[in-house]
């Protein structure tokens, strides 16, 4: 028995020692370099070594578009950088903090701001930007996190109207009629079902119905981000005016139509309208070239126009060993030359006010998009922020069967809670 | 072996005679396997334990000196603090609780059938049936989930299949009406009674409780049940050609008809398969991810979120690493306590007075007539 009992105690014992041994492994594997990086600390890093880049890529066309223009950085500068194509950006991007490798620059979207600047991760660079001034105002807001303005907007996208120009003029309608209030949209959405058309589909999130949210003069969460107004007055007049259209059958979700985005019930023509960003314009040409569609403003609300936007940044990790040429790889992707050049290639409208011009006269059909950006509301960026818009948006696709004031209560109260 | 087993007694305590090294050679040998198991699998699971009792939050070593211990805060935000986080586990357990409640049986029931056809010998091309059935478990589940897409879409072959036969079919994957309540709807219960819908648990009303699985929820138990079963009817299989003819046929000689053999003769032999099967079928069931991660991601409205995808969005997605580590080791409490029942309702008890009284032959009145 006694020689049972040490052999099973060595046993315990090894094991544990095994144990600690690997857990003390791991512990010296990981980069602790915890305390430097963040917000306060202004100095860039600066060493000669080669820059990684992360992106998200939507297809071939900007992955090649990226790389390209990547390069023909480093051969400026001399500096080594190269782009990695991300198949789960969040979770490569969470992996590379964790270990204390991250990329050097990343796609980083407005809802992933707050976290990973919250623990470190990030470092603020945008007031070292040369061109900080150029960038679009409310952009420059999407990504000001605790005052600080911490990444340069790559691009955006914001909302507007699509209408399918041949079912518009089958269903007898001119250019007199497209719509400006809602009253008007309405109407027209009603004119345009037929069976098996649906006048406006759209998709069954808060980033599609937040337009009319937007249009009523709601939104979730003050500008300043310090206040939840989720249930506000205008905003139960947004959503109650979506049920009607709904309950009516002249608007309808794209996936109640057996679509999976907005775009492709539009493209399918089971909607003679929808409501996406300029990246239909991709989808439509590749996908559905024979539809024949024009982009319009949205219309105004009682609170006048309204839309939503969309964009990414170029996050810099505060790990990184090269800040300053990364900061300089950033200063070169934003230039208005080459967000053009981005835009040709694969359509995002630039994030640089000195393009507009240039963009809207190669684009005119495309003109509502860029309007938008003057009166367009961001998705909130308050730490916790994705977990609410996803309950949010959970409750969205029961809207046609529910109570509008109930649904914002509750996206309320999830809202205070983050917001606190 | 025979020499390890006639061992003398050691005479003066280790280090002298033939067997002297026989322990450090012992070790020698299994140290591979314990620094295997220790690096890859104990170390990981203490480092997550310790996540989930600290407020790391995903950058650089959760060892680091700044990383702080919090104690219960994670465990109690997803289970006693009431808000969003309390809510969505909630609606995650609901939604795995009605998966398992039906996965389970459901495979084992419909492996265990397969299983005794294909083992009948008098059936003609087994191996290609056997084939046939194991087919879907050897293909991978992101296959079968982007095939199971296109099945169940709104315009898909099941709305088609069902059309003919005069059913609007319902638009799946985007449907997340629990189908208990639907059922109910069909009657006329359109809100249950005060009772239900006033008390909660976990931030969920009783009423939702009992919701059901919502129809996507259901078509992801249909694809579960499609994929498995061919496994598990493998076991079955391999413990059906182990049973014994002779029983079966003293079964036969004693007059039992076929329903009653397999009842009472198979199914009693088969206890351990079906542990096994129960078991595996439990813990994968609780366990469901890659199905969540490449189909629906939780939706429609989070009726197909699942403790597992939850710990992984709360983790990679909100940051809220903690929480994420939380979420998953009390899905592996929950994992342990239900094996142990099992094992416990399995487990091999003493012929109880009732059923013994079944096999006596009823002598004494017959003796006394």
């Amino acid at each position: 028995m006694t020689r049972h009992k040490t052999r099973a105690m060595l046993g315990t014992g090894a094991l544990l020692v095994t144990g600690a041994l690997a857990l003390t492994a791991c512990g010296s594997g990981f980069d602790d370099g915890g305390g430097a990086g963040g917000g306060d600390d202004s100095e860039l890093t600066s060493s000669d070594e080669a820059l990684t880049v992360l992106i998200g890529s939507s297809g071939d066309a900007e992955t090649d578009a990226v790389t390209e223009a990547v390069a023909a950085w480093s051969e400026e500068s001399g500096i080594e950088a190269t782009v990695q194509v991300a198949n789960d950006l969040p979770q490569q991007l969470s992996q590379g903090f964790a270990a204390g490798s991250p990329p050097d620059l990343f796609y980083l979207a407005t809802e992933a701001l707050a976290g990973y600047a919250g623990n470190g991760s990030l470092k603020a660079y945008g007031d070292l930007l040369s061109n900080k001034d150029d960038f679009f105002p409310t952009l420059v807001q999407n990504f000001t996190y605790e005052d600080e303005f911490y990444c340069a907007p790559k691009d955006f996208s914001t909302l507007q109207l699509i209408i399918n120009t041949s079912l518009w003029e089958a269903a007898g309608l001119t250019d007199d009629d497209i719509p400006t209030t809602w009253d008007e949209l309405a109407d027209v959405a009603a004119t345009l079902t037929t069976d098996g058309v649906t006048g406006l589909a759209f998709g069954p999130e808060y980033q599609r119905v937040g337009a009319f949210m937007a249009q009523a003069g709601g939104q979730l969460i003050s500008d300043d981000g310090t206040e939840a107004v989720a249930n506000s007055p205008e905003n139960v007049e947004a959503l109650t005016y979506v049920k009607e259209q709904m309950e009516a059958g002249s608007f309808a979700y794209s996936s109640d139509l057996g679509a999976g985005w907005g775009g492709e019930a539009f493209g399918k023509q089971l909607s003679a309208m929808t409501i996406e960003g300029n990246w239909i314009q991709g989808a439509m040409t590749n996908d559905f070239p024979d539809v024949q569609y024009q982009v319009v403003e949205l219309p105004e609300g009682p609170a006048g126009k309204g839309t939503m936007q969309f964009t990414n940044c170029w996050g810099m990790a505060a790990d990184s060993p090269n800040q300053q040429a990364a900061l300089e790889l950033v200063e070169y992707l934003t230039s208005a030359e080459q967000q053009l050049a981005f835009s040709e290639a694969f359509g995002p409208m630039p994030s640089v006010q000195s393009a507009a011009e240039q963009w809207t006269a190669d684009n005119p059909e495309l003109a509502a998009f860029i309007a938008g950006a003057d009166y367009a509301k961001g998705v909130p960026t308050n730490d916790g922020i994705s977990a609410v818009i996803s309950d949010f948006n959970a409750q969205l696709e029961g809207l046609k069967t529910g109570d509008p004031q109930q649904i914002l209560d509750t996206v309320q109260e999830n809202a205070e809670a983050i917001v606190g | 072996m025979t020499a390890t087993v006639a061992a003398p007694p050691r005479a003066g305590g280790p280090g002298r005679g033939i067997r002297r090294g026989e322990a450090l050679a012992g070790w020698v040998f299994t140290l591979p396997v314990i620094l295997i198991l220790g690096i890859f699998l104990l170390a990981p699971v203490l480092m997550a334990l310790w996540v989930s009792f600290s407020d790391w939050t995903g950058r650089g070593s959760p060892l680091s000196a700044n990383v702080n211990f919090v104690g219960l805060e994670n465990y109690a935000a997803i289970t006693v603090d009431g808000g969003l986080p309390t809510r969505d586990f909630g609606t995650s357990l609901r939604n795995n609780a009605w998966y398992v409640l039906l996965v389970v049986p459901i495979q084992t029931a419909l492996s265990l059938f397969l299983a005794v056809l294909v083992n009948r010998a008098i059936l003609r091309g087994r191996g290609f049936f056997r084939t046939a059935f194991y087919f879907p478990s050897v293909t991978s589940s992101v296959a079968i989930t982007v095939l199971w897409l296109f099945l169940f879409s709104a315009t898909g072959v099941v709305n088609e299949v069902l059309s003919w036969l005069g059913i609007n079919g319902p638009n799946w994957f985007q449907d997340p009406t629990g189908i208990v309540h639907n059922g109910l709807r069909a009657v006329g219960v359109t809100s249950g009674p005060a009772a239900l819908t006033e008390n909660d648990f976990l931030g969920i009303s009783w009423w939702d409780w009992m919701a059901g699985p919502s129809v996507a929820m259901t078509a992801f138990i249909l694809m579960a049940v499609f994929t498995t079963s061919g496994t598990f009817m493998l076991l079955f299989i391999a413990a059906l050609q182990n049973l014994s003819a002779e029983v079966h046929e003293a079964a036969m000689v004693d007059g039992a008809n076929a329903w009653q053999r397999f009842w009472r003769v198979t199914l009693p032999q088969l206890r351990p398969t079906l542990f096994t099967v129960l078991t595996l079928g439990l813990i994968g069931c609780w366990q469901v991810f890659d199905q969540i991660y490449t189909g629906t991601q939780g939706g429609p409205s989070k009726t197909t979120l699942t403790p597992a995808y939850l710990s992984y969005s709360s983790a990679f997605l909100d940051q809220d690493w903690g929480r994420g580590a939380a979420i998953a080791f009390i899905l592996f409490a929950i994992i342990v306590i239900f094996t142990i029942f099992q094992r416990w309702v399995l487990r091999d008890r003493p012929v109880s007075k009732r059923r013994a009284r079944q096999y006596q032959p009823s002598q004494p009145k017959e003796a006394r007539r």
